[in-house]
């Protein structure tokens, strides 16, 4: 065959987990039962099943995990319908992997490092985040605030609260939207958290969520003193090949399948504001 | 140089034919396009713009590319390249009678498809042509492919060819040519420098005097990006555009496409299909839609011709001023009215 990128693996779907009430994640290996591929953290695969449509999904397991690769999807369109009603033993398409990671070999190292996701968008920080705890030498303090809407939208719960915050040298801030039955943490959205946090602005920040949570929290950040060039964040646009050739997620001079998904805040504002 | 009698071309046809497919401008229910030609068609070279580029030669407007089979849960995939070779002539082609302006086109989707990682179906077709240009000798008045640098007069190919009342004229430029050339030798003789050269000047005349002659594209550069973007003429201009998509789908360089799938007795094929970014749905996700009106998408259109492109490609223009938008739209939207407006001082 010839090697061709449009053309998937396939991919067999051997554990499902329920994270939230539309998230789950979908752990994946080859029919030969190893690995797809290897990636690096924030980098994305193509997903399809056959038939319905392929979609471009983050890669959330950290590539240290050389045994199977992990997406976590939540339900909002007709593919990830189709794929949540997916069930273990389930044959699937897989291709990738497509774009920029972050930078965690060159500019994360030795750095002090902020996360900081809303919702699904802790998806692509996860695999950052592990692959840190997995070569944590290599870098400083390590806080994490993540928010969702309920406490039970918060993706990864059992991971976070029973080995991240073990870490040593790592700080997990949690909060929730609304007060909520069950939960003595901290309530509120997470710019006006980050802000009452008064976190170190000499740490490099990752931001991932909806857009509207990454718009104000940057401005949080920059009241902070946090510098626009040590701030990352990933786009997202409707793509369908991966390897800047369809047009579809062309945002200015740049593709995010293969420029992004991974942006500097610098780099987007040389942008047009379309993303 | 080389020449061939008009009235012989049909053998110079036939003869091609023996060995590799010929792809030719061939009038058909009124409208001239490429297509594999065949002892009786009529071959039409004086046809300036045939309505569709020839790029659907190397990007066809709808293509397999794979095919998945399901048997309970196991799944295959296959390459139909390989399974359904009969579709694809398997021969190595040659297109023939293209024109300056759309043997840029070429160039400019070279540099999408062939670009790391290559686009094999598109290479693969790409490769086994040997591509005949041929000279313009009446530019009209939608033409504007010198405004790009592009000189109608010698376009470049495997072989260039230039045609007048009495004769084909025929140069070789690579090896591919070469070999083309040792294929219809025998019906090729010597001569033609003088007759070529003459065409060539009055070619230039017309062409400076055409209206679209001096074009200034200046302010296309990276550095005025945001300044184009965020440019109030914007609303303006795409007031009238239906959002039709015609003029992506006559133009030598639009290369975008759609990905998608359909079930069949056999499983599931995978193909791709042209697409416009002037369509509503094509940056449509679950989530949102990242250009909601369709003046962000006649921006994108323009925008991405006139300074994303060059941006990425050392200063190319994705528009070859072939001038079928002009003739196509049916608002009378196009590049041109952009360029005058958008482009710089020494358009008015």
């Amino acid at each position: 065959m010839i090697n061709e990128t449009l053309i998937p693996k396939v991919g067999v779907v051997t554990d499902i987990r329920k994270d939230t009430p539309d998230v789950k994640t979908f752990r994946v290996v080859g029919t030969d039962g190893k690995k797809l591929f290897k990636h690096m953290p924030g980098q994305c695969a193509m997903v399809s099943i056959p038939g319905v449509g392929e979609c471009m999904f983050s890669i959330t397991s950290s590539p240290t995990n050389e045994e199977y690769m992990e997406f976590s999807i939540k339900k909002c369109g007709c593919v990830t319908e189709v794929i949540h009603a997916l069930e273990v033993g389930a044959q699937i398409t897989v291709r990738g992997p497509y774009g920029k990671n972050f930078p965690v070999e060159e500019d994360f190292k030795g750095k002090d490092l902020l996360f900081i996701a809303g919702g699904i968008g802790l998806a692509p920080l996860r695999s950052v985040i592990n692959y840190v705890r997995h070569y944590r030498n290599n870098y400083g303090k390590v806080v994490i605030v993540y928010g969702a809407r309920s406490k039970d939208d918060l993706v990864d719960i059992d991971e976070i609260q029973n080995e991240w915050i073990n870490e040593p040298n790592t700080e997990v801030y949690l909060t929730i939207d609304r007060p909520q039955e069950g939960w003595d943490g901290h309530v509120g959205f997470v710019p006006a958290y980050v802000k009452e946090l008064g976190l170190n602005p000499n740490m490099t920040a990752v931001l991932c969520g909806p857009p509207i949570m990454i718009k104000f929290t940057l401005a949080g950040l920059l009241e902070l003193g946090f510098d626009k060039s040590r701030v990352y964040t990933t786009l997202e646009l409707r793509m369908k090949c991966g390897v800047g050739k369809c047009g579809r997620c062309n945002v200015g001079d740049k593709f995010v399948c293969k420029d992004g998904p991974v942006f500097r805040m610098t780099e987007l504002d040389e942008l047009p504001d379309e993303y | 140089m080389l020449k061939i009698a008009k009235e012989r071309l049909n053998e110079l046809y036939a003869k091609i034919n023996e060995t590799m497919g010929l792809f030719i401008p061939i009038k058909r229910a009124g409208e001239v396009n490429y297509a594999i030609w065949k002892d009786g068609k009529e071959v039409s070279l004086e046809t300036l713009k045939t309505v569709k580029s020839p790029k659907n030669m190397f990007f066809p407007q709808s293509e397999n590319l794979m095919k998945f089979k399901k048997d309970g849960n196991n799944l295959e995939v296959i390459d139909v390249r390989e399974k359904l070779g009969e579709k694809i002539d398997e021969r190595p082609f040659v297109l023939f009678g293209v024109k300056a302006c759309d043997y840029k086109g070429i160039e400019v989707l070279d540099k999408v498809f062939l670009a790391d990682p290559v686009d094999s179906y598109y290479q693969m077709r790409r490769e086994s042509t040997t591509i005949v240009t041929l000279a313009c000798s009446r530019p009209e008045e939608s033409c504007f492919c010198n405004a790009f640098g592009i000189d109608a007069t010698a376009p470049m190919g495997d072989v260039t060819t230039w045609l007048d009342s009495e004769y084909l004229y025929w140069q070789a430029n690579t090896e591919k040519g070469e070999k083309l050339t040792a294929i219809v030798k025998e019906l090729l003789v010597d001569g033609g420098e003088k007759e070529v050269a003459a065409q060539q000047e009055k070619t230039k005349e017309i062409m400076a005097k055409l209206p679209y002659a001096n074009l200034d594209l200046s302010r296309f550069t990276p550095e005025n990006l945001n300044e184009l973007f965020n440019a109030k003429e914007w609303e303006e201009m795409s007031e009238a555009c239906l959002g039709c998509g015609t003029c992506t789908f006559v133009c030598p360089t639009c290369q975008c496409f759609d990905i998608r799938d359909f079930k069949t007795n056999e499983g599931v094929i995978r193909f791709r299909c042209w697409d416009s970014c002037m369509y509503s749905d094509f940056t449509l996700m679950a989530h949102g839609n990242s250009r909601t009106t369709q003046m962000q998408r006649f921006r994108q259109r323009f925008m991405h011709k006139l300074v994303y492109y060059p941006s990425q490609n050392d200063g190319l223009y994705s528009c070859v001023g072939c001038g079928r938008c002009v003739n196509k739209c049916p608002q009378k939207l196009n590049i041109v009215k952009v360029i005058k407006t958008l482009g710089g001082k020494d358009n008015d």
